[in-house]
């Protein structure tokens, strides 16, 4: 099995309060694995560690072998890692086109380029119009995006995380706030993944956790508790008792 | 499938001229025949002009705050002083460029200071800078001339062909072609892949790391460029009057900018542009009334521009052509379809 992401002993302290303690992750090539846990677990500063947002006290990390712990944010996500926002962090007063576009430059190495427009190079158009078709969001891709609807604001989220064409995803909450008739837009988007892409789901939703990821870890105030199978998970003691009465087996 | 012709086309549309941009140059323009006797205001609009586009890049793109934008404005017009004294490089338009790098160079280098803080601490951090090289350039008073300033600026032909005159024709036609060249260049930057990405970077720096954007390489590289266009317009300064001393790093200069800008509006282009006009034209009416008290009046425009906000006092003056427009246009009914203003 090769590895598309690991985390070996990270360890971050707020002031004198731990967050993450001695985590060690590892996660398989085109796996769809999810990290759940209970409010306060640290969920979130796994991703920012992840993503480079903050830097670990000690520990190191690796996508797909190589060591990433030092690099900055915006390095990791040339190098395949990715992430979708918990809470949309779009653009009001861009189209979906143009930031769409911005992704798509900054990947295919034209992002610095100051002498031509944007739209001026067929191959970045080509990928602007494939995502936005993918996302269903040519309809409105020339709209500010401060008056799509959520849902279509959540789909462009995604967009622009797989418009840096990851080999590693981290999906924060998807599906979070998204109305229920809007929600299969979504899902399906996230379920189309292409498969050798690695996905990482952190959410709190447990019916999306378990028909989507076939491998589970939960955290628990910052450490590993328990790893394995959506099964093995499900029947684990100890993670019935973190989640008492949240209806794990649902 | 040819989405992505549209997607092509779309994109461009967006930096597309529009008939009101196409207006406000033949209007600069023709102000070369139309006001032949008031050529040293004009001169004055067109480099205070390219002095507010270049905090326009910073603050309306970029998001980056500056009390001390005269730092690069000084080092302009120091350093094309200083080349035409000791005749190191005699023709203006090449003076005016080296002019322009060796203020990019000190923007460059002072970048790292500035874009790493928050509002506040670059407010501090540009200010210091100012306040720090106008006691430098007094400190080296044998070669920046000191309180005195730098005597004995004579500057050559533009290009070896136009020779400066008295009444400033030549001089507000070169201000106005280096103007309306580096306008040019900005409105590229502003509609590439980078200047969007400035735009990002200023609404959400975080999301623009998670989308791959070098956060920090794209302001030092704005900052500097913006750094080059104050230099220039330093130059122009020095070069339309001969003068460099210590009050081109003043933090008045630096002050007024920001009014300048405030006044015409940060964040798309022209702002700085309309600013420089209006603002020259008012010190000069409030001047003429009250020559002791001009500020006050200054100050009060500023006051009510924040308070009652730029749309709604532009609306209100627009109030009257409007109204006429839809007058003509009801009784001509063919409307074009509305071309976008600038």
């Amino acid at each position: 099995m090769s590895v598309a992401l690991e985390t070996r002993g990270l360890e971050k302290q707020f002031g004198g309060l731990e967050v993450t303690r001695d985590l060690s992750l590892r996660i398989a090539t085109g796996a769809r694995h999810a990290l759940i846990g209970p409010n306060g677990a640290g969920k979130t500063t796994v991703i920012n560690l992840l993503t480079g947002v903050l830097r670990p006290d000690a520990g190191t990390i690796l996508l797909e072998g190589a060591e990433i712990t030092s690099l900055p944010v915006h390095a990791r996500v040339l190098r395949g890692l990715s992430r979708t926002f918990q809470i949309n962090q779009l653009y009001a007063d861009l189209t979906p086109l143009e930031t769409v576009g911005l992704a798509v430059s900054e990947r295919l190495g034209h992002g610095g380029d100051w002498w031509r427009r944007l739209g001026a190079r067929a191959d970045v158009n080509r990928e602007i119009a494939e995502v936005l078709t993918r996302f269903h969001l040519l309809d409105v891709m020339n709209d500010a995006t401060a008056t799509l609807p959520y849902g279509k604001q959540r789909l462009l989220e995604i967009a622009l995380a797989i418009a840096a064409r990851p080999r590693v995803l981290l999906l924060d909450e998807p599906a979070a706030g998204v109305p229920e008739s809007e929600r299969h837009d979504i899902l399906a988007a996230v379920a189309g993944l292409p498969r050798d892409v690695t996905v990482l789901l952190i959410e709190h939703d447990m019916d999306l956790v378990f028909s989507f990821a076939d491998r589970l870890s939960v955290l628990v105030n910052g450490a590993l508790l328990v790893e394995g199978t959506p099964d093995e998970v499900a029947r684990d003691p100890r993670v019935r008792a973190v989640y008492l009465g949240e209806g794990l087996d649902a | 499938m040819n989405s992505d012709r549209i997607v092509g086309a779309l994109a461009l549309k967006r930096s597309r001229w529009g008939w009101g941009e196409t207006a406000f140059w033949l209007v600069a323009a023709a102000s070369i025949l139309l006001f032949s006797d008031r050529y040293l205001i004009l001169t004055e609009m067109a480099w205070l002009g390219l002095f507010a586009l270049s905090l326009d890049l910073i603050l309306g793109y970029a998001g980056i705050v500056s009390l001390g934008h005269a730092a690069f404005f000084g080092v302009g017009a120091y350093a094309a002083g200083l080349l035409a004294v000791h005749g190191i490089v005699r023709e203006p338009a090449l003076a005016l460029v080296a002019a322009g790098l060796a203020a990019m160079a000190l923007g460059f280098v002072t970048s790292f200071l500035v874009i790493r803080g928050a509002e506040l601490s670059q407010l501090m951090v540009t200010l210091g800078i100012a306040l720090l090289l106008r006691e430098l350039a007094n400190r080296f008073s044998d070669i920046t001339g000191g309180f005195d300033g730098l005597q004995g600026i004579v500057i050559d032909p533009v290009l070896g062909l136009f020779a400066f005159d008295l009444y400033g024709r030549t001089g507000f036609i070169y201000c106005l072609v280096v103007l309306f060249v580096l306008f040019l260049v900005a409105r590229m930057i502003v509609h590439s892949p980078f200047g969007l990405s400035l735009r990002a970077i200023r609404n959400n720096p975080l999301r623009a790391a998670a989308i791959g954007i070098p956060v920090n390489r794209r302001l030092v590289a704005i900052y500097a460029i913006s750094a080059f266009y104050a230099g220039v317009a330093g130059a122009l300064f020095t070069q339309t009057t001969a003068l460099a001393s210590l009050d081109v790093f003043s933090f008045e200069r630096s002050a007024d900018l920001l009014l300048v800008l405030v006044i015409g509006g940060a964040g798309y282009l022209y702002g700085g542009l309309v600013g420089a006009v209006i603002f020259r034209l008012l010190q000069d009416v409030f001047s003429s009334w009250t020559p002791q008290f001009w500020q006050f009046w200054i100050g009060l425009v500023l006051v009510l521009i924040v308070l009652v906000g730029r749309e709604r006092m532009y609306r209100g003056i627009l109030w009257l052509p409007r109204q006429l427009g839809a007058r003509l246009g009801k009784a001509k009914p063919a409307p074009s379809p509305g071309g976008g203003g600038a």
